[in-house]
């Protein structure tokens, strides 16, 4: 078998998937994780604990409520009707919905800690040279919490990557709209496709491991920059 | 109208701080109190980092008033700030660090010229480095040049030499001192240290117990038996002279003020020029007659105008040569032997001076 004949439409719809969710992830999951970072609030601790959920539920929980909540006859299914969007259960915009959701707290947890490691110091600093609040987040806590990115995005994309519960849950099994790489080897091996699954999952660990290496050279790097 | 008014009321659970102080518009203001005293909070108020309750106004403008609903964020007052640790962003070289606030003040605003506040404080061969690499006097002396370079109109420093050891602060005293005779900032200076207050002080606020116990002129607070300044080990009057001139025989330099002349061992200072002299109590002794047959040099006429108890064998006494108040701690043996009371007339004998400035 050669490589043409290795069905890679999986692998760009997963690629797809997971740098949108990354970017989805790091949108909301920054403010979200500056908030909690900072905030002397009562409400941080149930907050946090929901941000954590996705870490202790099995998939398929998580996965059956976004059904209940996403389809025709849920509270955001309506929404989505209304605005003539029609539902998202069983198509791409749902599973990034549900990616979304299901790695936040991969993202959101870096982030956190990189700001709390912070402290107030440098941002009352930047304020004393007249930085507004924005240019003192933009300026100083994005470069000096730069190691906390990079973690949260590559953990963030490679959860994305491995995910396979909430997708089977929410999107099925579509090519091109939700077929993602790990139900197709799922599928490869129900059909004891052999080929195929080796090349599939031997890519994906390749792929695992190499992002992994990656995150922690180049967080290192960054640190020592910081330093 | 005095350079800042401030009325500033916060609790946090045992802690509360209740200040109201005026403060004039130049020289440098030393916060001063023991730890725990809300000298620091006051100083952190008058930035906006903390929020108090109360009215606090510089100049003419007023930067919180809660009455009116008033509070200018930190980043729209005109001060600079520089915290205890030199708290250098450790992403930015040297350079960056001090454009970090220079480079937002527009052009037509910059009172203070890059190169002249990097060479008052003698950063300039330090640009390209990392802060990283910097000795701790190094870094406190960059970040008071990059609080310099926003050209505040108000200089707040929070002990800015606590954090540092001894050799670093002898560093930077004298950058200190030059802060002080080259640049029309009035500063604000937190500090614990007597030492610092004597050398640095035109103006003090006296702060115990989140309370302001006393405001006044460094000279005189220092000296005043009822504060605790007075009593301290190394306790003694700050006197602002001036250089009358040089003996060349003796090389020795004469330094006037009001009440008298005191010589010290040649200084390198040209007639005229101010100078500060701190004269410890525990250098002073007190003699009735005017005595030719010793080696001290200075000698001053004095009158007793206050006597205190320093501990069981000690007294401290507050005296005046014209209006310079001097103090002397003697034992309560020498203090019976003399008859001491307000009022007398002796002879102050000055065993050492230190020159400040």
């Amino acid at each position: 078998m050669t490589l043409t004949q290795v069905p890679l439409e999986p692998v760009w719809l997963t690629l797809k998937l997971a740098t949108l969710t990354t970017v989805l992830l790091l949108l909301v999951g920054t403010p979200v994780a500056w908030w909690l970072a900072r905030t002397r609030s009562w409400w941080k601790h149930p907050i946090s604990a929901v941000v954590a959920l996705p870490l202790v539920l099995p998939p398929t929980v998580l996965g059956f409520y976004l059904l209940l909540l996403l389809g025709p006859n849920g509270p955001v299914g309506h929404l989505t009707t209304a605005l003539g969007l029609g539902t998202l259960p069983f198509t791409f915009a749902g599973l990034v919905v549900g990616s979304t959701l299901y790695s936040f707290p991969f993202v959101v947890q870096p982030l956190q800690n990189a700001f709390e490691a912070l402290g107030s110091r440098p941002l009352e600093v930047a304020a004393t040279l007249r930085a507004t609040p924005w240019q003192a987040f933009t300026t100083v806590a994005v470069p000096l919490a730069l190691p906390g990115f990079i973690t949260g995005a590559v953990l963030g994309f490679a959860h994305t990557v491995g995910e396979f519960g909430v997708v089977l849950m929410i999107g099925g099994n579509i090519p091109g709209e939700t077929k993602v790489l790990s139900v197709a080897i799922y599928d490869h091996v129900e059909a004891l496709e052999w080929d195929q699954t080796h090349w599939l999952a031997g890519g994906m660990l390749l792929f695992s491991f190499l992002v992994v290496l990656a995150m922690y050279l180049v967080a290192r790097r960054a640190r020592q920059v910081a330093l | 109208m005095s350079g800042v008014e401030a009325r500033l009321r916060l609790r946090y659970g045992e802690f509360s701080l209740q200040a109201e102080f005026e403060l004039p518009g130049r020289g440098i203001t030393a916060l001063f109190g023991p730890s725990g005293s809300g000298k620091t909070t006051a100083l952190r108020c008058v930035a906006g980092l903390e929020r108090a309750r109360g009215y606090l106004r510089f100049e003419n403008e007023v930067w919180q008033d809660d009455a009116a609903g008033r509070f200018v964020p930190t980043h729209r007052r005109a001060i600079g700030y520089v915290f205890q640790e030199a708290s250098l962003f450790p992403h930015l070289s040297v350079r960056r660090n001090l454009e970090f606030g220079w480079k937002r003040i527009p052009p037509a605003q910059r009172r203070v010229v890059f190169d002249d506040a990097v060479a008052l404080l003698g950063v300039g061969h330090l640009l390209q480095r990392q802060p990283a690499r910097l000795s701790g006097g190094e870094r406190q002396r960059v970040a008071i040049v990059r609080a310099l370079l926003t050209s505040p109109r108000l200089l707040l420093m929070d002990e800015p030499l606590a954090a540092l050891d001894h050799r670093s602060k002898l560093e930077i005293l004298p950058y200190l001192e030059r802060l002080h005779g080259e640049l029309a900032i009035p500063v604000l200076y937190v500090s614990h240290s007597p030492d610092e207050v004597a050398r640095l002080a035109d103006t003090m606020v006296l702060m115990e117990r989140g309370q302001v116990r006393a405001v006044g002129p460094a000279t005189e607070l220092l000296v005043r038996l009822d504060l605790p300044l007075a009593h301290a080990d190394d306790a003694g009057a700050v006197i602002d002279a001036v250089v009358g001139g040089h003996d060349g025989e003796y090389h020795l330099t004469h330094l006037d003020f009001d009440g008298g002349r005191i010589s010290v061992p040649s200084a390198a200072r040209t007639a005229g020029a101010p100078v500060r002299l701190r004269i410890h109590a525990r250098d002073v002794s007190l003699a009735q007659a005017l005595h030719r047959d010793t080696s001290i040099l200075n000698i001053l006429p004095v009158e007793v105008t206050a006597i205190d108890e320093a501990g069981p064998a000690q007294l401290l006494v507050k005296l005046c040569a014209g209006t310079t108040p001097l103090l002397a701690r003697i034992t309560r043996r020498s203090g019976a032997a003399l008859a001491l009371h307000t009022g007398q007339r002796l002879f102050a004998q000055i065993k050492s001076v230190a020159l400040v400035e």
